[in-house]
């Protein structure tokens, strides 16, 4: 019994599969990263478009965070993958992105909600054009609102990036797959192991990051102006 | 016309429509009993969690946390790749509700425990001193006051689980999304395929999503 546990653990530590597996990680970060990244760019232009009056535009932006929400992310994907003609990495990113936005969007627009009525006025007041009360006094006082919940997001992103699976992409989730099906792999000790050590690194990313995430949760509870 | 949404391919996928509306069901079904598991999971881990028991909280905690911080991918492969060479056999609709159940149930444990937490110590109290148990205190007294303030979050949990029973495509799980996948590879139609797709996942998630929209604009009322 205890054999079959150090050879499984033999069997998977090999510099072959550990080099397998770290490029799989190196594409969840890479989609990960670059993902959010954009998310935040056109979660943010969403948010706006979607909290000032701006008529159609305004609509559009609405319809487009209620439907893209409401849909599996596995649909763009697959969607992304199989009706462009953009390489594995870069559907992926788009796919994410697609969706990720919707979801940043309404992360942004809570930050900028909870900035009081009482800031615009003032700012008003004193003169301020509505992009500089934004940039001035909204921004950065929403900011703090928005960086707690975006940094969970972060950690849903990283999870997301294993929908990419779906359509063999070579990322953390499916190379691990590939290696638990590979003919060296056959005890269930072998196979457990392999996932484990998956499970492990995937732990090791998110909770760091969710820890983070709940820390910046409590700090910016305080000193926020209403 | 033609192009991935030509007419040829709509009338393609209207014949196979049969096939995604049984697709459609078995998503209904995995997502019914995921949720009713989850919820259940999510009910008595809240409960302990607000309760006394460490030893019991140490290990709820483990089993959120590894739950909430790994893909719900992983735990699905380990489930259907790890358990039968374990002894332990379940089919496909077992593996997707055990798996989304486990899953969701770590966050709903998260959404009941800080739900009770929200209703005022003066009502266990109040109730207490009337001569009611500790049980028949939280079942009549305090849950009923903790619904209110969990169940917008529930059900936001309810549409993400319903989007995450689309995991199942990796499993040949035999609902929507593996039908709209194997479908459309096979025969090489994926507008209509990914419209109607999306349609048929909006008419369940979109009115839960209201639903819980509603919630939250009444809460924020009534307080």
């Amino acid at each position: 019994m205890f054999d079959l546990w150090i050879s499984a653990i033999r069997k998977v530590f090999t510099v072959n599969i550990l080099k397998f597996l770290g490029t799989g990680l190196l594409n969840t970060l890479y989609i990960a990263v670059v993902s959010i990244a954009l998310s935040f760019v056109f979660g943010t232009i969403l948010a706006l478009v979607r909290s000032r009056k701006l008529g159609i535009f305004t609509a559009i932006a609405a319809v487009y965070i209620e439907v893209v929400r409401n849909v599996p992310l596995t649909l763009f994907i697959i969607g992304m993958r199989f009706m462009t003609r953009l390489p594995p990495l870069e559907s992926g990113i788009a796919a994410m992105t697609i969706f990720t936005s919707a979801v940043v969007a309404e992360i942004v627009r809570g930050g900028l909600n909870s900035v009081g009525k009482g800031q615009w006025e003032a700012a008003y007041s004193q003169g301020f054009s509505t992009v500089k009360t934004m940039t001035h006094v909204v921004a950065p006082q929403a900011v703090r609102r928005i960086w707690s919940p975006l940094i969970a997001q972060f950690v849903t992103t990283i999870k997301d990036t294993s929908f990419c699976a779906a359509v063999g992409t070579y990322e953390l989730s499916f190379t691990s797959k590939i290696v638990a099906s590979h003919r060296t792999i056959v005890t269930a000790q072998d196979i457990i192991v392999v996932y484990l050590v998956v499970a492990l690194v995937y732990y090791i990313i998110n909770f760091t990051f969710s820890s983070i995430a709940r820390r910046t949760n409590k700090n910016s509870a305080k000193g926020v102006v209403r | 016309m033609n192009g991935p949404f030509s007419i040829a391919n709509w009338r393609a996928w209207f014949n196979a429509a049969p096939l995604f509306m049984r697709g459609y069901g078995q998503t209904l079904l995995i997502s019914l009993w995921g949720l009713v598991f989850a919820l259940i999971i999510g009910i008595l881990a809240g409960v302990a969690l607000t309760g006394r028991n460490r030893p019991l909280k140490l290990f709820l905690r483990g089993y959120m946390s590894f739950f909430q911080n790994t893909p719900l991918m992983i735990q699905v492969f380990i489930l259907y790749n790890v358990l039968p060479k374990l002894g332990v056999r379940m089919g496909v609709v077992t593996v997707g509700v055990v798996g989304l159940a486990l899953y969701t149930g770590a966050y709903a444990a998260d959404i009941v425990a800080s739900a009770i937490r929200a209703v005022p110590w003066g009502q266990t109290e109040a109730a207490e001193s009337q001569g009611l148990s500790r049980v028949q205190t939280l079942v009549f007294v305090i849950l009923p006051q903790a619904v209110k303030v969990g169940l917008p979050s529930m059900t936001n949990q309810a549409v993400n689980l319903v989007k995450n029973s689309s995991i199942m495509a990796v499993i040949a799980g035999g609902e929507l999304m593996y039908v709209a996948d194997s479908w459309s590879g096979s025969n090489l139609i994926y507008g209509p395929t990914f419209v109607m797709t999306a349609v048929l996942y909006l008419t369940i998630c979109l009115p839960i999503s209201l639903f819980a929209r509603w919630l939250e604009k009444r809460s924020v009322r009534n307080v």
